[in-house]
């Protein structure tokens, strides 16, 4: 393998073992190392907030691959942040049945609360606000995602009720 | 949100309402892997495909293909190891269903999955899900623990000489991988493009190895089919299309939800007007998309009167498609041209870049689009759509671009007055009466 630059050698660490024992029981689900590659990201980018050099490098060493065939799969799924995200990611679904039920209504309260446009963060790096494609939550439209948990039959009310119940 | 069945009984929703649906215990004690043993102990693997074959079952999740047939595609004497892939990526737009299914009975996939391992020879099986699911692979996760320590998956399935182990797999946020060779690709740890069949995953799937890909409702069905007989399942349905379906229904309807109809139930009307509460706010039907958003759109002149029959005959009869069973409803306040934007938008931005016409026509389309909305529209536009559309449908790599194309291609052709009125110069648009 070929050497890393320094600095990403020297940022290159192991997480603690328990994480590093759940990426082994991903690994050991498959017969080939690389199938574990996404639910690896996704175990990264908890742990480090995004996916970034350090993590993909990380990646490929811990699967045997190169940093390109690791480069590839991330650019690839949406899900994967190749830049910071904030601390609770907002992400609204915009497709159809949304669309029909007010999604663009929600979006709007949603700027004008935190004072941030669709693919921007709050200076404090609290928020990140994103417009996504259909969540699966047509019959309780319109909805959307914070990082991974559901909220639906949307309305400004319940926007700033939710809003309200996240912790510093 | 309401999930019921109507017009037969519960099948997929039979457990849906019971304390701890989710849990081994309440799945058992309503005659849960029963079918498994059944199939275990009393069928051969070729017993099963043939009971699945009798009983009609259709791929649920958008293509309609005989399970049974698919099943018997996968070579028996390959040496090779062989899987069972269950495709959970539900991602299709207006389609919800999957979710409910595996929110509420994961047993009953589980179940589906080791069945279909056993009637393919088959030792390990995974579940893909799509990645904004976490919560759903959570519980598959739980359930597939608690299905092991009660010797249900793993090693000597209830004493006997079957082994299966059953994973779960996440995807990230592509509807491309759906698709079930794309799906493939991806649960590879590659990027999640299409392959190129033949060679179908039947003879060369996962790590090029004999694979059966089936939709999660698809496999739900399969421990009903063997418990109670394929030729019963059957009977549910019509001749052509066996059992029952999960309808997952949304937009401008009073009550959206997941509804479980016979095959063939009758009729489209009634379902939207009556069993699903009509249109809210006083408002009239103007159009469904009745089978997730990469099918013909319908007019409501279609459906209203016109005793439409809800199987895969009937609603290509009336000019559209079964597909996953997602039912948008929009009344007359809804613009189609507009509704057309959003759905192209989501198809570029999912198309996966492999192929010229999918990549580079989607993105002409939307661009199209969105010069039209702006105002610039010029008569000759719907022509150029259509054209755009054409250098799209038949000629892309996967059925992905004939997903994009379909919807406008039925919008211009069944909504023309929509379209027009955005194709006229600006001035002239405003002396157009809008939709209601």
């Amino acid at each position: 393998m070929n050497p890393l630059p320094k600095e990403i050698e020297e940022e290159i660490q192991s997480f603690s073992p328990e994480v590093e024992a759940e990426i082994d029981r991903h690994i050991a689900k498959y017969p080939v190392k690389r199938s574990a590659i996404l639910p690896i990201m996704f175990i990264v980018q908890r742990e480090r907030g995004y996916l970034d050099a350090a993590g993909i490098a990380y990646i490929a060493r811990r699967l045997d691959l190169t940093i390109t065939d690791v480069w590839e799969v991330a650019t690839f799924y949406t899900m994967i942040n190749l830049k910071p995200v904030g601390k609770y990611h907002i992400q609204v679904c915009r497709t159809l049945s949304c669309q029909l039920l007010g999604a663009e209504k929600i979006v709007e309260h949603i700027s004008k609360r935190l004072g941030i446009k669709p693919g921007e963060t709050t200076p404090d790096g609290r928020f990140t606000l994103s417009w996504v494609e259909c969540l699966g939550s047509c019959g309780t439209a319109p909805a959307m995602q914070i990082g991974f948990d559901y909220y639906e039959n949307l309305t400004p009310e319940r926007v700033d009720e939710i809003l309200d119940s996240l912790k510093e | 949100m309401r999930i019921e069945a109507i017009g037969c009984e519960p099948l997929l929703l039979a457990r849906f309402n019971l304390e701890n649906s989710r849990s081994l215990e309440t799945y058992r004690r309503h005659g849960g892997y029963e079918a498994l043993r059944k199939a275990l102990t009393t069928m051969s693997p070729d017993d099963v495909i043939n009971e699945v074959k009798k009983s009609a079952l259709r791929g649920r999740g958008g293509a309609g293909f005989p399970t049974g047939t698919k099943w018997s595609f996968v070579p028996k004497d390959s040496p090779k190891p062989k899987y069972v892939v269950c495709n959970a990526d539900e991602s299709e737009p207006g389609t919800f269903k999957d979710r409910y299914l595996m929110e509420r009975d994961p047993h009953m996939l589980i179940e589906g999955m080791l069945i279909a391992a056993y009637a393919l020879g088959a030792r390990t099986a995974y579940c893909y899900t799509r990645g904004e699911y976490k919560y759903l692979i959570d519980i598959m996760d739980q359930a597939i623990e608690e299905a092991r320590a009660a010797g249900l998956v793993g090693e000597r399935i209830l004493g006997t000489d079957f082994s299966c182990e059953v994973y779960t797999h996440t995807g990230a946020g592509a509807y491309i991988c759906g698709e079930e060779t794309a799906l493939l690709n991806s649960l590879e740890g590659l990027r999640g493009h299409p392959r190129m069949k033949p060679p179908f995953p039947a003879v060369a799937g996962l790590y090029g190895c004999p694979t059966v890909v089936n939709n999660v409702e698809t496999l739900c069905a399969v421990p009903w089919i063997i418990m109670h007989g394929g030729d019963a399942y059957r009977s549910l349905g019509t001749e052509k299309s066996g059992g029952t379906k999960l309808w997952s229904v949304s937009g401008h309807v009073k009550y959206p939800g997941v509804y479980e109809l016979p095959m063939g139930y009758d009729d489209m009307e009634k379902f939207i007007m009556e069993d699903c509460g009509g249109i809210p706010n006083g408002r009239k039907l103007k159009a469904v998309i009745p089978g997730g958003s990469s099918v013909y759109i319908m007019r409501a002149e279609d459906i209203i009167g016109k005793d439409v029959r809800m199987d895969y005959e009937g609603l290509v009869a009336a000019g559209s498609m079964v597909g996953s069973g997602g039912f948008i409803v929009m009344d007359d306040t809804v613009d189609i041209f507009e509704s057309t934007k959003n759905l192209i938008e989501f198809y570029k931005h999912e198309s996966c870049g492999w192929c010229t016409p999918c990549r580079e026509g989607t993105d002409w389309l939307v661009k199209a689009f969105k010069r039209i909305a702006r105002g610039e529209g010029r008569p000759e536009d719907a022509q150029l759509l259509l054209d755009l559309c054409d250098n799209i449908e038949g000629k892309s790599f996967c059925p992905l671009g004939d997903a994009a194309a379909w919807p406008i291609q039925s919008a211009i052709k069944r909504f023309p007055e929509d379209f027009k009125r955005h194709l006229l110069p600006l001035a002239e648009q405003e002396r157009v009466p809008a939709v209601a």
